[in-house]
Parts: structure tokens; C-alpha cells; sequence
């Protein structure tokens, strides 16, 4: 009748064993401590009891060798726990490269995944078993919280900012999906289920989706929006070219340097008059409202793309090595 | 010693009508008063956990409407936290005991004494308010952009409520240290104060630097609620996560307000009931002041997972690891105080027991959320949630309930039957582990906190939980019921039942209105059990 009473999460990716080591081990250490002050309190309960309330006890003030004792093994213990807990959790912030990547938002109450291929589902995410699989996300609305017991891993998800968390999958099956973060009238609700799939059960349902991938569809909105107007490839536009500029960094009009990616995209389409490019002018407006965080996400994979396939960004980077001369009024010292 | 026969003229039965209650000046009093209100809210909060715990005992969410589980769980953080467990153990047995421990007729400012219990009620009248016209759904964290934009409940009610109550915890925490500094007997030197007074020193240092804080946040969210400035919605260029900075640099600190002065009442109740000194008294002092100052430099530890750097939570990391220490180094000064005492086994005693393995076990599953790795899977899971009642409830809870079964007899002249008190600490003893222990299990699970239908499978938990949630129920009435019976018919409890040590025993019971008869003067340090002319245990 009962699905049984499980005591422990199932172990489903590489981090759940690490994770689950510390926890073990922290265990130990507390039940150690724990177990020594309850039994003192215990044995000193019953053996200097005294039901008269008369006597008194012996006059004891303190011990400078115990309080330092007591100060200092406790405090090396809580360094072990604190070392090995921060090496865990580099291990789960640091995203290996070449994960595959995957897109989602959530918004009151549901998840919506977006597959690079061009799959998107609600409350409910495919991915491979063996591979790393890195999610990278937003809130539309409220704070919600991207959560996988199952692995170990959770992150918030924050309007206005881009979360991301990582996991490979280590064995085959279905599990949890929860919001993490309180979000409202249904946020337990806002629960679904991750599959993880042979790869090539992956591959089938990859396939199975149809639809456009999600550079394609940024390249969609690149030209509905009116970006290509602006962003011609070869520069010659009124905003700069985005050929190849992916992962590189770019020089702003205060002259600071910032590294192109995710975040600063998203910032150059919702608020570009933050950043400015230097060399150019405050003439891109905001798309703010008129483009969905989804909307932005596959502009970002087509901008992207841009760099990364030999396809549509070759002519442009051919033309590239070209206009340096001109561009040398605000970079390039003698050392470069 | 001296010893006051009983029918003299005594605080409480020095007048008779309502006004001289609601314009008394008189510390022990305004404790009283603050007593009755905090159990009022206390029991309110009470009935929305009963509700919370029915409700859970089913995966489906089948009781009540998810909007109204929500405001459930909300109503019962909101007065629990600021009604109950921030004045608890200062506004009434601070209130009551400080002035008498220190041999002093009164606090430094006894007007302003009356006016933060007005305060108070004031705060508490707009939240009862916000919750009757249909109450809040935020959690009591508030957390923006949920609580500044999106929320349809009575936000900002609550907010007005909780921003007038913090006016009450900042005077009555500075009230306190004039009163310390000032207003101590000829004799009586810092290192001759009992802890518990230490601790309250410490608290009101967090209540005065602290609660300004929040004052300010619920005030910024209350603007942007309702006029629309941007400070923590993305949208109008603010910062959610802002909002969670400013929000636990009080709570994580305000955790320290509802802990060490329930922690300096155990340290009364220890050495009286094992008849010895503290062990370690400057060490257990220093540590109050330890965690009152490093509470301040934790609070991120909030935040693991709400994109923060990872360097920054490196950091807060080691730094809570670190406040964890003072609070080990008091809880074995109090286990060595045991050792070679003579231990009365009486109801005060009972619940330092039942102090002393709750809050351990609060403590110590702090550290697997201080530890980085591991908090990221715990955080916002219902290990979060039996962490901290095993903190709130296993330590300020108990702790209070310790000093109040301590003096009890004090404030009332009156003694409650001594094995209904035992009773009563093994029922809250053993509901509350029925009902938390389980929780971290289903944490680790992963079920998260603030759920109102769940996964099937963590039914069996929840319903363990549901059942020692009845029985801490049980025992709660219990207290009420042999409290209330002691004072209109108990027996007469003397000047000094326990054959204590310290200023407030040498009083009649009640006290009289001015507390001594004449000025008391300190000759010795406290808990001077040892000295006595009795048998060494
Ligand atoms: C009216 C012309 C115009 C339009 C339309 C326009 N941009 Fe821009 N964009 C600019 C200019 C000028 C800059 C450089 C100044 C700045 O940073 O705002 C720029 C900068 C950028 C940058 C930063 C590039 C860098 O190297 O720093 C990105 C990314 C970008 N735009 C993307 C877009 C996208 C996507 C769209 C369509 C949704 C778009 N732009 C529409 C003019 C435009
Ligand atoms: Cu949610
Ligand atoms: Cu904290």
C-alpha cells in the first residue's frame, strides 16, 4: 500500500556520491560529539544526583586547559568539514566544458526547458545519461529555485540574472524536479520530473521534437527584430558586428574590459545603454518587453553560433583581419 | 540571610484596578503584561502549525487551498518569530528578573520600559489585523520580488506591524544597558553578574545595532510596495538579491536575540540545580559577546544558492563555522558544571535537560549547512526547517521555559506541582524530536520546505511528524493549565524554594513594589553554592 518509507535519496549523478560522502562524514563527527555530551549530561545526571536538594556540589571553577581544549578540537574539526565542503562545492559551481547545454526559465509555476536542438518541454527534461548537461536560466517573475535531489544540485533562479548548474546523470531513470524557492500560491506545484535516457533513446527523442533549433529560431528573431539592420556582419553597420565575438572580451566606452558572454548579451539587448561599445554611440534602443527571456536566450545561441560554425560566420570573419588599421584609435599598445 | 514573611504588600497585590496595570512603571509588571501577550501570540501561532501539521498529513493538499496554506505557513513564522521568540526570554523574564539580580529598584527608564510594551501590543494589533483582513502569503522572510510586486496579500500591514514591534526590541535592549552599566548594587562588578545577564548585556547589543536593519528593509519594501521605487525589482533596475543582504544581516543576528538569553537562563538553572559555580564563568560570559559581535559577519550563509560568488560563500562559510565554536565552548562549560555537583533533580532542571539535547542536536546540524558542498542540496529543504526549530524551539523555547519554571515562584509567590512539570518537559521533549527528527530525513530527501501537496513517498515522515506535533500540543496545555492552577491556588512558594543563590532570593516572593527592602550589597561572586554551610555532595 505504502511506497515503502525510503531513508535515503537515490545517488543519480557523478556529484551525488561526493556530496553524500561529506554527509556521511559530517554525521559521524556530530553523532561523536553529540553522543559524548549527552552521555556526560546522562552519567552525570544519575551519578551526582541528590534527592534531598541539601548537599552542595564540589568547588570546581573552570580549567584553562579544558577550555582550550574544548576551543581548539572542535574549531580543527570544523576546518576539515569546512575544507572538504568547499571542494565539493567548487566541483558543483564549476560547469566541465562541453557540457551540453540546455535553456529554461521558470515563471509562476512552471519550468520550461529549451534544448539547443530546438526541443522545448514544460515541467519535464530529457537528457542523456553519461553526459554533462549544464542548465542555464532566469525567473520571468519571482524568485524560483532549479532543484534535483536526485543530484545534489539546486540554484536559484533570479528575474533579471542567469543562474546555471550542472550534473551528469549516472544512471537511467526518472526523477524529482522541484522548486526550491518559495513563488506563491502553487509554487509545490511547480514540480516535474527529469528522465535520463540512454544516449541514443536521447537521440530519438531529440529527433522526435522537429522544430527549429534555438540558433535558428534567434536567427528568426534577429532579422523580426530588427537586429541585422544594425549588426551588419562586416562591421559596416551602425552597431558593431557580432561575428566571432562570443567568449571574446570587448573594450567599453568607459574603457573597462568585459568578457562576452551569456549575461552581457542579455544586457546589450535589455538595458544596451548600460555597457556602451566603445567607438559607438547610444543608438541601440531596449528591447525590454518586446522580447521574451526565451526570446533572448535563442538570440544569445544564435549569436553564439555566429562564432562557433564555420557556416554563416566565415565570410565575415575572412573580412574581419581587414578594417584593424582603422580600429587601432582605441586598443592595441605597442606590446600587442 | 533574610527572610520576608509572606502577607506583606507585594507588586502584584499592591493595587487592584486595570489602570494601575496599563500605567504601572514597574519592571515586574510590564514583565507580567509582556508574559500574557507572548502567550497570547504563542498560542496563535501554535493553532497555524496544528493546521500546517493536519494538513501535511497527506500528500494531496486537501485541507485547505494552497493560498491559504501559504498565509499559514507565513502567520506562524511571523508570530512566532517576532511576537514570540524575539521578546520571550528578555521582555519577560529580562524584564522581571534583571533589575532584582543586579539589587536594583527598577530599569534605568522605567517610562520607556512601559512604552516598548505599548509598542509592542501596537505591532502586534497591525499584524493580527493584516491577518484577519485576510492575512500574508510571503513567508516570514519576505523575500522580494514575491512580497515588493507580485504578492495580493496584506504586505504591507504586516510589514507596519513588524517595523513598530522592532521600536519595542531596540528600547527595551537599550533600556537594558543602562540599566546594566548604571544601575548595578554597591558590590555587584561585571565579573561578579550572574551570565544571565551577561546575555541579556549581549542581546541588547544585537537589538540595538541590529534591528535598525530591518526597521529600514521592511521600510524600502514598504516603498517600493506602494509608491514604486526600484530597489529590489530587477524590472525597475533593483535587486532581488539585495533584499536578501539586508534581510539576514538582521535575522542571522535576531537568531542570536531569541538564543542567548535563553541560553543565560539555563546557565541560572544549571548552577542552582547542580549547587555549583558555572564552569568556566568568564569563558561562558565572553562567548555570549563572541557570538553577539561574529553573528554579525555570518548572515550570507543565506545565500549559498541565490548567486552569490562562490569566493564570497567561501567565506561566510568559514566565518559560520567559526561562530559555531562559542556555543560548543558554553555547552560544555554547562555539562562540566555537572560534574561532582549535587544534582536536584527539579522541574527547572528538567527542561535544561531537555535544553541541553535539543540544542545540541540544533547545533550541530548547523554544520552540515555552514558547509558549502553540502548545503546546496539541504538549503530550502525541510532539514532547513528541523535545523532551525531545534534551534528556535529545542534551545530559545526550552531554555525559556527552563527560566520560567525557575522563577515561577518568584513572580508569583506561588509553587506549580512538580511532576505535572516534569510531565510536561518529557512530553515536549519527546513530541518535538517525533516531530522534527524526521524532518531531516525527509530533507535529505529533498522535499522542500514551504510545501502544500508533496511526493507520495514522504508521506510516512510527514505523518510521524503530524503525530509528535500532537504531543508537544499535549504538553504545552499542560504548562498552561498547572501554571495557571499554581496562581490562583498553588501553595505558598516562599522567598527561596530552591535555596538559590543570587539577589532576586533574597526578596520575599512576590516582591515588593520597590524589590528590597533596603539597598543590597555584593561581597562575593555569583552561584557561591560551594560556600554554603551544607554537605558537600
Ligand atoms: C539602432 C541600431 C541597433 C539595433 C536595432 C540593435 N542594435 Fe545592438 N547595438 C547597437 C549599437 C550602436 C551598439 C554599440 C553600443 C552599445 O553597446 O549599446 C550595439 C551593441 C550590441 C551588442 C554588444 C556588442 C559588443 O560588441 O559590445 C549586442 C550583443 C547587441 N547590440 C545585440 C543586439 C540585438 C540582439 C539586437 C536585436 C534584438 C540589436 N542589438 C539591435 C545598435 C543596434
Ligand atoms: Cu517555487
Ligand atoms: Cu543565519
Amino acid at each position: 500500500m505504502l511506497p515503502g518509507i525510503p531513508l535515503f535519496p537515490e545517488q543519480a549523478s557523478t556529484l551525488a556520491p561526493e556530496v553524500d560522502n561529506l554527509y556521511f562524514f559530517i554525521t559521524a563527527v556530530t553523532a561523536f560529539f553529540a553522543l559524548l555530551v549527552v552521555v556526560l549530561v546522562v552519567v552525570f545526571a544519575i551519578k551526582y544526583r541528590d534527592k534531598t536538594g541539601e548537599k552542595v556540589g564540589h568547588p570546581i571553577h573552570g580549567s584553562l586547559p579544558l577550555e582550550i581544549g574544548w576551543s581548539i578540537i572542535p574549531f580543527l574539526v570544523a576546518m576539515v568539514i569546512f575544507v572538504w565542503a568547499t571542494v565539493v562545492f567548487f566541483h558543483i559551481v564549476r560547469a566541465p566544458d562541453q557540457a551540453l547545454e540546455v535553456y529554461s526559465t521558470g515563471k509562476q509555476w512552471m519550468w520550461r526547458f529549451q534544448h539547443i536542438d530546438g526541443q522545448s518541454e514544460i515541467n519535464e527534461l530529457h537528457v542523456p545519461v553519461g553526459r554533462p548537461v549544464k542548465i542555464t536560466f532566469t525567473s520571468e517573475d519571482v524568485l524560483h529555485s532549479l532543484y534535483f535531489p536526485a543530484f545534489r544540485v539546486k540554484a536559484d533562479a533570479i528575474p533579471g540574472r542567469y543562474s546555471s548548474l550542472w550534473f551528469t546523470a549516472t544512471k537511467t531513470g526518472e526523477y524529482h524536479l522541484f522548486c526550491a524557492e518559495y513563488c506563491g500560491t502553487a509554487h509545490s506545484g511547480m514540480v516535474g520530473k527529469v528522465v535520463v535516457m540512454e544516449p541514443d533513446d536521447y537521440q530519438a527523442w531529440l529527433s522526435g521534437g522537429g522544430g527549429l533549433s534555438l540558433a535558428a529560431r534567434g536567427e528568426q528573431l534577429f532579422q523580426q527584430l530588427g537586429c541585422v539592420g544594425c549588426h551588419l556582419g562586416d562591421g559596416s553597420g551602425r552597431g558593431p558586428s557580432l561575428a566571432g565575438k562570443y567568449g571574446t572580451e570587448e573594450t567599453l566606452a568607459t574603457g573597462a574590459t568585459v568578457a562576452i558572454d551569456d549575461i552581457y548579451i542579455r544586457e546589450s539587448i535589455l538595458t544596451p545603454q548600460m555597457k556602451l561599445t566603445a567607438g559607438y554611440g547610444p543608438l541601440m534602443p531596449t528591447f525590454q518587453g518586446l522580447v521574451t527571456e526565451e526570446g533572448v536566450m535563442s538570440l544569445i545561441e544564435y549569436i553564439k553560433s555566429l562564432s562557433s560554425t564555420a557556416g554563416p560566420a566565415a565570410p565575415t570573419q575572412a573580412s574581419a583581419p581587414a578594417p584593424p588599421p582603422a580600429a587601432s584609435d582605441n586598443t592595441g599598445g605597442p606590446g600587442e | 540571610m533574610t527572610t520576608t514573611v509572606l502577607p506583606r504588600v507585594n507588586y502584584l497585590n499592591v493595587k487592584h484596578t486595570v489602570a494601575s496595570w496599563l500605567l504601572t512603571k514597574d519592571h515586574k509588571r510590564i514583565g507580567i503584561m509582556y508574559l500574557i501577550v507572548v502567550s497570547l501570540a504563542f498560542l496563535i501561532g501554535g493553532i497555524f502549525a496544528a493546521l500546517i501539521r493536519v494538513e501535511l498529513t497527506t500528500p494531496l493538499g486537501d485541507l485547505v487551498s494552497d493560498d491559504t496554506y501559504n498565509k499559514l505557513f507565513t502567520m506562524h513564522g511571523v508570530a512566532m518569530v517576532f511576537f514570540v521568540l524575539i521578546p520571550a526570554v528578555p521582555a519577560i523574564l529580562g524584564n522581571f528578573a534583571l533589575p532584582l539580580m543586579i539589587g536594583a529598584k527598577d530599569v534605568a527608564f522605567p517610562k520607556i520600559n512601559l512604552l516598548s510594551w505599548y509598542i509592542f501590543v501596537i505591532g502586534f494589533l497591525f499584524t493580527i489585523a493584516a491577518g484577519i483582513l485576510g492575512g500574508v502569503d510571503t513567508g516570514w522572510t519576505f523575500y522580494t520580488p514575491y512580497s515588493s510586486v507580485y504578492s495580493n496579500s496584506n504586505v504591507l500591514l504586516t510589514g507596519i506591524g513588524i517595523f513598530i514591534a522592532g521600536f519595542s526590541s531596540i528600547l527595551t535592549g537599550l533600556n537594558f544597558m543602562v540599566t546594566i552599566h548604571r544601575m548595578r548594587a554597591p558590590g555587584m562588578t561585571w565579573f561578579r553578574l550572574p551570565l544571565f545577564i551577561w546575555a541579556l548585556y549581549a542581546t541588547s547589543l544585537v537589538q540595538i545595532l541590529g534591528t535598525p536593519v530591518i526597521a529600514i528593509t521592511v521600510l524600502m519594501l514598504a516603498v517600493e510596495r506602494a509608491l514604486g521605487f526600484g530597489f529590489f525589482d530587477p524590472r525597475l533596475g533593483g535587486d532581488p538579491v539585495l533584499f536578501q543582504h539586508l534581510f539576514w544581516f538582521y535575522s542571522h543576528p535576531a537568531v542570536y536575540i531569541m538564543i542567548l538569553p535563553p541560553m543565560g537562563a539555563i546557565s541560572e538553572v544549571i548552577a542552582c540545580f547542580s549547587r555549583k559555580s558555572i564552569f568556566g564563568y568568564s569563558f561562558v560570559a565572553f562567548s555570549s559577546l563572541a557570538i553577539a559581535v561574529f553573528g554579525f559577519l555570518v548572515w550570507a550563509h543565506h545565500l549559498f544558492v541565490s548567486g552569490i560568488s562562490p569566493y564570497s560563500a567561501m567565506v561566510f562559510s568559514f566565518l559560520s563555522f567559526a561562530v559555531a565554536i562559542p556555543s560548543a565552548i558554553k555547552t560544555f562549560n554547562w555539562t562540566a558544571t555537572m560534574y561532582r555537583g549535587a544534582i536536584w533533580w527539579q522541574a527547572p532542571m528538567m527542561w535544561v535537560f531537555g535544553f541541553m539535547g535539543l540544542f545540541l542536536i540544533g547545533g550541530l546540524t548547523g554544520l552540515f549547512l555552514a558547509a558549502l558542498g553540502l548545503d546546496v542540496h539541504l538549503h530550502d529543504t525541510y532539514f532547513v526547517v528541523a535545523h532551525f526549530h531545534y534551534i528556535m524551539v529545542g534551545g530559545a523555547i526550552m531554555g525559556y521555559f527552563a527560566g520560567l519554571h525557575y522563577w515561577w515562584p518568584k513572580m508569583t509567590g506561588k509553587m506549580y506541582s512538580n511532576s505535572a512539570a516534569t510531565l510536561a518537559a518529557l512530553l515536549v521533549f519527546v513530541g518535538f524530536n517525533l516531530t522534527f527528527f524526521p524532518q531531516f530525513i525527509v530533507g535529505y530527501l529533498g522535499m522542500p520546505r514551504r510545501y502544500h501537496a508533496y511526493a507520495d513517498e514522504f508521506q510516512v515522515l510527514n505523518v510521524l511528524s503530524s503525530a509528535g506535533a500532537s504531543i508537544m500540543g499535549v504538553g504545552y496545555t499542560l504548562i498552561a493549565c498547572y501554571l495557571l492552577y499554581s496562581f490562583f491556588k498553588g501553595k505558598d512558594a516562599g522567598p527561596n524554594p530552591w535555596r538559590a543563590v543570587g539577589l532576586e532570593w533574597e526578596t520575599q516572593s512576590p516582591p515588593i513594589p520597590e524589590n528590597f527592602t533596603e539597598q543590597p550589597i555584593v561581597t562575593a561572586a555569583p552561584y557561591g553554592y560551594e560556600t554554603r554551610e551544607s554537605n558537600v555532595g
